[in-house]
């Protein structure tokens, strides 16, 4: 767990002020504990990333938020799929190679399509 | 550690600007929680990393140059990125516990099933292969039919092609993964087939039926007959009724073609043509010399008012 203090000392660019911005606008969730804000790992890797993208990749503070939004249903969908996929490892072999086969026929007509 | 120069594809007199500019470009196609789908990201962006790190320090980069200190020393140390909670691993702890399947095994299905697929999310140092295109002329029967033919490709290889009963004339069949090789074991391109359907001498198709004009004798067209005459699939037996004019249409019905999408058969639809005898009968000229018609028609009064 990181206070603000500490992620501000670890994350060299990082603005105090920016920070208090992405929290009051909720890209990033610290728990809150008496008075402090904690940070656990992953929320200490998303500020890190928060800062690559608004201070490396110059990404405005406006369009910040479009971006993170767009990452995060990145990975809800990659959870969702994993899931799904893990559902069908469950399955009999057959089944899986059916799946496979189901899948493989649909993205052969899209793709004939586009001939 | 490479040159951190070469890798961010700048050269040694490169401003701070164009330094910046091109880490910025490196950086968003390699940073690896915008890739999650891409398990090479997270090394490229590190050195890409440890690169502008040197580099976009003046004091650093001046000494680098004068060789006082090697690229190594602008190593990042283990960084622990965003994907790295929000992707596989938080499955992963679950996943041992439940019986379930490995990550791996996860990993390896979701390569399988999604073979080919999402191009544009592709990493950029495992391109895919080159698609490449051939036309395939097809007799008029292998099309109606289907049929397997082999094609020698330019370099060498030998492909079956399958031609799909049914097959349309500027048809396109995708062969996936034979195509050219991939790059840094990225997956093959497609190998797509231009069908060149070739006329018949006499059958025409138009959509599922086949049209052929089928000449019949005088004696046939007027008594009547059952004629034996070709189809896509081989000669079949037709009853012609008696006086059966030139123009006159039958059907033989689910003689045609199978459609592709719906598995219908088309029909074979006949045009009779009579014709005379081509050596001249002496009876059926006599007959006709003394033959007084008993409903003299003119065919041509039609055409001259």
């Amino acid at each position: 767990m990181m206070r603000v203090d500490d992620l501000v000392e670890q994350i060299a660019p990082l603005q105090r002020s920016d920070l208090e911005d992405w929290i009051r606008d909720e890209l990033i969730e610290p728990r809150q504990d008496a008075k402090t804000l904690l940070f656990t790992d992953m929320e200490c890797a998303r500020v890190r990333l928060i800062c690559t993208l608004r201070y490396e990749l110059e990404i405005d503070a406006d369009t910040l938020p479009v971006v993170l939004s767009l990452i995060d249903q990145l990975y809800d969908t990659r959870q969702r799929l994993r899931s799904l996929t893990a559902a069908v490892m469950m399955q009999d072999k057959s089944v899986q190679a059916a799946i496979i086969a189901a899948m493989e026929r649909d993205g052969g007509s899209s793709a004939a399509d586009e001939a | 550690m490479k040159d951190p120069y070469e890798t961010l594809g700048v050269n040694s007199s490169a401003t701070d600007k164009e330094i910046r500019e091109a880490f910025k470009k490196l950086a968003r196609k390699f940073h690896p929680d915008l890739h999650p789908n891409e398990k090479a990201a997270e090394e490229k962006f590190k050195d890409i990393s440890a690169a502008n790190d040197l580099l976009k320090d003046k004091e650093k980069r001046r000494r680098f140059d004068a060789g006082e200190i090697d690229a190594s020393g602008a190593e990042r140390p283990q960084e622990r990125f965003y994907r790295d909670f929000a992707d596989g691993p938080a499955y992963a702890s679950h996943a041992a516990q439940d019986g379930f399947a490995s990550n791996e095994d996860l990993e390896e299905f979701l390569a399988r099933a999604f073979a080919g697929g999402g191009r544009r999310s592709q990493d950029r140092s495992r391109a895919r292969g080159q698609d490449v295109s051939y036309v395939l002329p097809v007799g008029f029967l292998e099309a109606a039919n289907g049929a397997v033919r082999s094609i020698t490709l330019s370099k060498g290889k030998t492909l079956q092609v399958t031609i799909p009963e049914g097959a349309e004339d500027r048809q396109m069949l995708r062969l996936k993964g034979q195509g050219n090789p991939g790059f840094g074991g990225g997956p093959a391109g497609d190998a797509y087939v231009e069908l060149h359907i070739e006329p018949h001498p006499f059958f025409l198709r138009k959509d599922d039926n086949i049209h052929v004009e089928v000449p019949v004798t005088l004696k046939e067209a007027v008594l009547g007959a059952r004629i034996v005459l070709p189809t896509i699939n081989g000669p079949v037996t037709m009853t012609i009724p008696k006086g059966s004019n030139t123009g006159k249409a039958l059907r033989l019905r689910d003689k045609g073609i199978r459609n592709l999408k719906t598995g219908q058969l088309g029909h074979q639809l006949v045009t009779l043509k009579v014709v005379l005898p081509s050596v001249m009968e002496p009876e059926l000229v006599a007959f006709l010399e003394t033959w007084q018609p008993k409903n003299p028609d003119n065919p041509r009064e039609g055409m001259l008012e």
